[in-house]
């Protein structure tokens, strides 16, 4: 009964997980021991769906009770969000169908469901919430700082809408990582120590492929490419489309609107894929409304369906092969990530390309957030052999005259990455230079991807031309732009206003961490409250159960009261909200108990002895 | 210089006292510890830039002062930006040519070498044959294609006795002679890239 205190002591360096935020799953993993494991959801399973569930009553739903819950609340359930992070509207367009919630907003994409509107950096962020929780219950302490992965073709908006997530979701986001190069570092723990390396990551959603070169634990990217709208989603949804042509024609009444009835044909349609991974021969078996629906799908048919997406995999690994400068002959070894490379045609067509049979040892679904494990180890200092040496996968630029583009730091450029640019007035008594930042690689600005607005303001009237304004355009190791300006003359720093084109400011940021940050330590209470009346049940079932000890009755009338006292006073707090009181609580009957465990201790080891013959 | 830190005197990227960061130099010549020349020996550029990385990379340096860490991304920066530079002989030119004063024309010079003019003419009329569907001149921008491609070739080799000159003389009329073959290889690339959309 006597109970150990165990002195958790402040001076412990913080610990860093590694988060893989999926478009159909997401994943935390920690260094144990110098090995990267995955932590398992309360219910196990070491996958947390990417689906965020709003009911009609309580918090939302995250994860497996989410998924499950997609039939139920079509209208209220969001997936695939990881589709929508830093992408306006406009860009989204032809999935809108397919997809059970509404979305609108001219800016960010504002998401309804269920009654609530939010933006995807919120709805990430209750994913990262849970994946936080998962991590905290796992390891028993707080978990506060992170390394997220990001597709490694994710743009400036992109990235910066997860990162977002994260700090909504009160994680510090110490570094965004690459899906592919982390990966490769989940590979790189105990394989070969030099070559090149192909990584083909073919998720939910996106799709990455990556050329690495190896060498002495260094990590060298040479080059990226991929497409942020190309992954199983685009496989399940020509499923969807066949099978819901078919019902329109047996059923003569499509179920074209009906949410309820598509989401459970797109989990029919999930199926029957994962079915053919393993067997040459399938069913798409479906039920609704009293009729059915089932269809036989052989592995040939669903080949020939899905040869247009694998196709569009081909094109960005032979430029990426260009871009690195390797011939698929000098590619040492393939690396396969992502549900979908589970898919046999997948597995051949990039064996095809690359000349090599790719490997896949680790799990695909779970080899992301192991990489992003081993950099939180790298971050930590916990690794030391290892280092990431990435690239930016997109061209910036700014806007010239006649909407062209002048670009300043090009694609596959190793980062951090930097290029100075100056400005100038161009009429007498201007006050402010704007500035269009782009993405891309397109000669037009129209063509390619705007960023955001810099408004230099504040310059001193003066002729044109006389302003002098140096302005340092910055990609950090996480990809994401840093600008900064100085007046040349003076050498002051020049301020400015920045308006990102598909994120969100600086502001909206701020007031959404400010409601999560009270969301969290609601969170983090409730955890502790919890643990704390594990503790106290404990504590109380040892009691009740010493009361069928000899000891117990001989203890005074004063120490068995004292005890009465204890446990009665523990019973009041116990459904209370704070676990201080509790575990005072906790601490008083152990105090009062103390007797008691001593002479059953005694009583313990005398009878032992008695036991023995000496 | 002293460190920013401990205030010891500090000669090096990291300070022999207290080990700290320190402000790193912008030349990237001086940054890779080499002599401002226009030769390079690529292979020890490749090794010193895989040994800085190491030392430099924003990842050691999480756990750091704010202050160290921005010093480190700056630092890194530089790293990566000189080595892009430094490795490739046309941008290394440039960036000297650069600093010594001479201006560059940008990416998109319309400015013909005049010793090109008569080429150039007669490749814009295929060019422009070729883009309005005439398939015939397909044969003459193939063979421009070679004879420019060659062109480079014989520019390169140029540029490499220049820069070899340059580093043993200083002289800056050599610089200028640099910049002219500069301009017309720049020229040349533009041509080259145009003809290929062409027969593309
Ligand atoms: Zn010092």
């Amino acid at each position: 009964m006597q109970t150990f205190q165990i002195d958790f002591s402040d001076s412990k360096p913080k610990r860093i997980v590694g988060i893989d935020l999926g478009t159909t799953n997401s994943l935390v993993a920690y260094l144990s021991g110098g090995k990267p494991e995955v932590i398992p959801g309360p219910d196990g399973d070491p996958l947390v769906p990417s689906f965020v569930c709003f009911p009609p009553e309580g918090e939302p739903l995250v994860g497996n009770t989410a998924r499950r819950a997609l039939p139920l609340h079509p209208l209220a359930t969001v997936f695939s969000v990881k589709r929508l992070m830093g992408k306006g509207v406009g860009d989204i367009e032809a999935e809108l169908p397919l997809l059970p919630y509404r979305v609108t907003g001219t800016g960010v994409v504002q998401i309804h469901a269920g009654g609530q509107v939010r933006t995807p950096p919120e709805i990430s962020a209750l994913i990262l919430r849970q994946l936080k929780m998962n991590a905290e219950a796992a390891l028993n302490e707080e978990v506060t700082q992170a390394v997220i992965t990001v597709p490694a073709y994710f743009n400036d908006a992109q990235r910066q809408a997860t990162k977002d997530a994260g700090r909504i979701a009160g994680l510090e986001v110490l570094r965004l990582v690459n899906e592919p190069t982390a990966a490769a570092l989940a590979y790189g723990l105990d394989k070969r120590k030099q070559g090149v390396v192909a990584v083909y990551d073919l998720g939910g959603g996106t799709f990455d492929i990556s050329i690495l070169r190896l060498h002495d634990g260094l990590f060298e990217v040479l080059a990226t490419g991929g497409d942020t709208h190309l992954g199983g989603d685009d496989i399940d949804n020509l499923l969807l489309k066949v099978a819901m042509e078919d019902i329109a024609s047996e059923w003569r009444a499509g179920i074209e609107g009906n949410q309820e009835a598509i989401q459970l044909l797109r989990r029919a349609v999930i199926e029957a894929k994962h079915a053919l991974s393993f067997v040459p021969v399938t069913h798409i078996r479906f039920e609704y409304g009293g009729r059915r629906y089932e269809r036989e799908l052989p592995r040939d048919v669903f080949n020939r369906l899905i040869t247009p997406v694998v196709d569009r995999t081909l094109q960005p690994c032979r430029q990426c092969l260009a871009d690195a400068g390797v011939t698929p002959e000098q590619i040492d070894e393939v690396v396969l990530v992502g549900g979908s490379t589970r898919i046999p045609l997948v597995r051949d067509a990039v064996a095809r390309l690359f000349r090599a049979r790719p490997h896949t040892e680790l799990d695909p679904d779970q080899v992301v957030a192991l990489g992003a494990a081993v950099q939180a180890g790298v971050l930590s200092g916990e690794v030391e052999d290892q280092l990431l040496l990435d690239v930016t996968p997109l061209s910036l630029g700014i806007e010239t005259m006649g909407g062209l583009v002048s670009k300043l730091i090009h694609r596959n450029s190793a980062i951090p990455a930097s290029a100075t640019e100056n400005f100038t007035t161009g009429v007498d008594g201007q006050t402010n230079v704007l500035i269009h930042v782009i993405q891309g690689e397109r000669e037009l600005v129209r063509d390619c991807r705007s960023l955001a607005r810099f408004d230099l303001k504040g310059i001193d009237p003066a002729p044109a031309g006389f302003a002098r304004i140096e302005v340092k355009f910055l990609i950090d190791a996480n990809g994401i732009l840093n600008v900064s300006a100085k007046e040349l003359r003076t050498g002051k720093e020049q301020s400015m206003d920045v308006k990102p084109s598909y994120g969100l400011n600086d502001g909206q940021v701020e007031s959404m961490i400010l409601e999560s940050i009270e969301k969290a330590e609601e969170d983090f209470q409730e955890r502790q409250v919890r643990e704390a009346r594990v503790e106290a049940d404990t504590m109380l079932a040892a009691v009740e159960k010493a009361k069928n000890n000899d000891a117990y009755w001989d203890l005074s009338d004063e120490d068995r009261a004292g005890i009465s006292r204890g446990v009665n006073e523990l019973l009041l707090v116990y459904h209370g909200s704070d676990h201080h009181l509790i575990q005072a609580k906790i601490g008083e009957l152990n105090q009062s108990t103390m007797a008691l465990a001593e002479s059953m201790m005694n009583a313990a080891v005398s009878n032992a002895l008695k036991g023995t013959k000496i | 210089m002293t460190c920013w830190q401990c205030g010891l005197p500090a000669d090096a990227l990291f300070c022999g006292g207290c080990k700290a960061l320190q402000p790193p130099p912008s030349g990237y010549f001086e940054f890779y510890g080499f002599p401002r020349k226009l030769a390079i020996d690529s292979a020890e550029l490749q090794r010193r830039y895989y040994a800085l990385s190491r030392q430099l990379h924003p990842d050691r340096f999480t756990r750091r002062s704010a202050r160290e860490q921005a010093l480190a991304l700056e630092a890194s920066s530089i790293l990566n930006d000189g080595l892009r530079v430094l490795r490739d002989p046309v941008e290394r030119a440039e960036y000297v040519l650069t600093a010594e004063g001479f201006a560059m024309p940008g990416q998109r010079t319309k400015d013909v070498p005049p010793e090109l003019l008569e080429e150039v003419f007669e490749l814009n009329l295929a060019l422009e044959e070729m883009r309005s569907g005439d398939a015939s001149a397909r044969p003459a921008l193939e063979t421009a294609r070679s004879h420019f491609q060659s062109m480079l070739n014989g520019a390169d080799s140029e540029l490499a006795g220049l820069f070899a000159r340059w580093d043993e003389s200083g002289d800056r009329a050599e610089l200028a002679r640099i910049r002219g073959v500069l301009n017309r290889r720049k020229y040349i690339t533009n041509l080259v890239r145009d003809v290929n959309q062409a027969l593309q």
